[in-house]
């Protein structure tokens, strides 16, 4: 392991991912081959396209890489489009899920661009409201009996997490707050000091 | 407060920020739409036609029939851009009602205002402007674009003048670092741009808002070698569907775009492919019919 977060960087928001992780002391690297997971600390599938991020997984063993990747307890964050490649069950229109996290995603669920915003959401366990960006956002329609919601919007849940796999509907990299990244890599901030 | 930080900016730049990496493709009608998602496309850019037959065939160049929009937008789950005239604030707002996802004020339409652009504030959804250099980025970033691509040659598939415009952005950038804070405003006349703009590059290095290229993309090489160049992302127009195989071409360039790092992938990208589009030398075009002279 060489103690970085790799930051799948196929296509969409790597770069911002990167720089809300270096804010908190923690070095990252690019990932755009399926055996540089190997040797990562933790996984980032950031925000873009999801169909397009299949078209990668299609052409490249990545499924089986970030399947294994998880498997080993590693933490994963995923950020809407990457949440939703996460999800078990995918809707508005169907598509695959990795399954890696018990729920049921709907794509788009808020509209189109026009209808993106900025809003808080509430997190009751870290006694605050989180800023949130919400981009062509999905919605979590279902949560199964492992998943634990850590925030919500409207009662909704919009972060989620099933033990090492971590995932928002929002943008957490998109705003300056650093809970939800810290949330899913802290403990690897002490691991890579101590290294 | 700055209206660059309003929540409305943030959420235009945000959607900008998830097309990097990533290549958006020029499209007619659904069934292209359909390749171009297939093939990997971050996002389609809907057009009457592209810009090679608009070169071919003159008359006016307009903004896609609504049909068309429709047509596309009901075919795809990815992003659906689509081009309005320079200047021409009514098209703006058709396709704003249409909820496209992003709106290229474009220089391959016939502009609708020889002075004036669109003023792109006054508008909920983002807007994509095309520059030579970066005084004209920051002009078009004044107004309200949430993105930036070079302007290139259109429908040329001759990569000359992309490379000439990112190269004269990234010089641009790169002395405003270097200038002492007593010779920004000078530059920020000699630029012609907003000088809180001419500032905050100075201070960050960075261009505002994401910065694409387009203009000349017809093969992965030439999509990896804007990306060497600073590049975040690449826009392909007539390269594609004036190719003898749009969805090998379309893969391949999407391919080239996220390795251009690894030139393996690269060779893999190349060899899958027939002939591309014949094109035409952007130097043997007389000035008028140059499509970046239009705007400014």
């Amino acid at each position: 392991m060489n103690g970085k977060i790799a930051v799948l960087a196929l296509q969409g928001d790597f770069a911002a991912h990167g720089r809300r992780l270096r804010e908190i002391g923690l070095d990252s690297f690019e990932a755009r081959k399926p055996e540089q997971l190997e040797r990562a600390a933790g996984l980032v599938v950031p925000g873009g396209e999801s169909t397009t991020l299949w078209k990668f997984f299609e052409s490249a063993p990545w499924e089986d890489a970030i399947r294994r990747f998880a498997a080993t307890g590693r933490p994963v964050l995923g950020t809407c489009a990457g949440a939703i490649v996460l999800a078990r069950e995918v809707t508005h229109p169907s598509q695959k899920g990795m399954g890696l996290l018990d729920v049921t995603v709907e794509r788009n669920a808020y509209g189109r661009q026009i209808d993106s915003f900025v809003g808080e959401v509430d997190a009751p366990e870290f006694g605050k409201t989180l800023p949130a960006v919400f981009i062509r956002a999905p919605r979590i329609r279902r949560v199964g009996p492992g998943v634990e919601v850590l925030a919500t919007r409207g009662g909704e849940p919009v972060l989620v997490r099933q033990e090492n796999v971590f995932a928002a509907t929002f943008h957490p990299e998109l705003t300056s707050d650093t809970t939800v990244h810290e949330l899913a890599f802290g403990a690897r901030r002490l691991a890579q000091r101590t290294a | 407060m700055k209206r660059s930080d309003s929540d409305s900016y943030r959420v235009k730049v945000g959607l900008a920020e998830m097309l990097k990496g990533g290549v958006i493709m020029d499209v007619v009608n659904a069934e292209q739409a359909r390749i171009a998602e297939t093939a990997g496309a971050a996002a389609v850019m809907a057009l009457e036609r592209v810009p090679a037959d608009i070169r071919r065939d003159g008359g006016v160049a307009r903004m896609s029939p609504v049909a068309k929009i429709r047509e596309i937008q009901e075919a795809v789950s990815i992003p659906v851009m689509a081009k309005c005239r320079i200047g021409h604030s009514a098209e703006a707002r058709i396709l704003e009602a249409l909820k496209v996802d992003f709106i290229d004020e474009s220089e391959v339409l016939t502009p609708a205002d020889e002075e004036n652009h669109v003023y792109k504030h006054d508008f909920t959804v983002p807007f994509v402007c095309g520059c030579r250099n970066l005084g004209e980025a920051l002009r078009r970033i004044g107004e309200g674009a949430a993105m930036i691509r070079t302007k290139g040659e259109a429908g040329t598939g001759d990569i000359v003048h992309a490379v000439k415009h990112l190269r004269e952005v990234h010089r641009d950038i790169r002395n405003l670092t270097l200038m002492s804070r007593d010779e920004r405003m000078r530059e920020a006349k000699r630029l012609a741009a907003p000088f809180e703009l001419v500032e905050e590059v100075a201070e960050s290095g960075r261009m505002p808002v994401p910065n694409f290229a387009a203009g000349g993309v017809a093969t992965p090489a030439d999509a990896a070698l804007c990306m060497m160049l600073g590049a975040e992302a690449i826009f392909v127009g007539s390269g594609i569907f004036k190719s003898d195989d749009p969805a090998l071409r379309a893969r391949a360039i999407v391919k080239a775009t996220t390795h251009w790092q690894d030139a393996h992938a690269l060779v893999e990208a190349e060899e899958s492919l027939g002939t591309g589009m014949k094109g035409i030398e952007a130097a043997s075009l007389p000035e008028e019919a140059r499509m970046q002279g239009r705007g400014w």
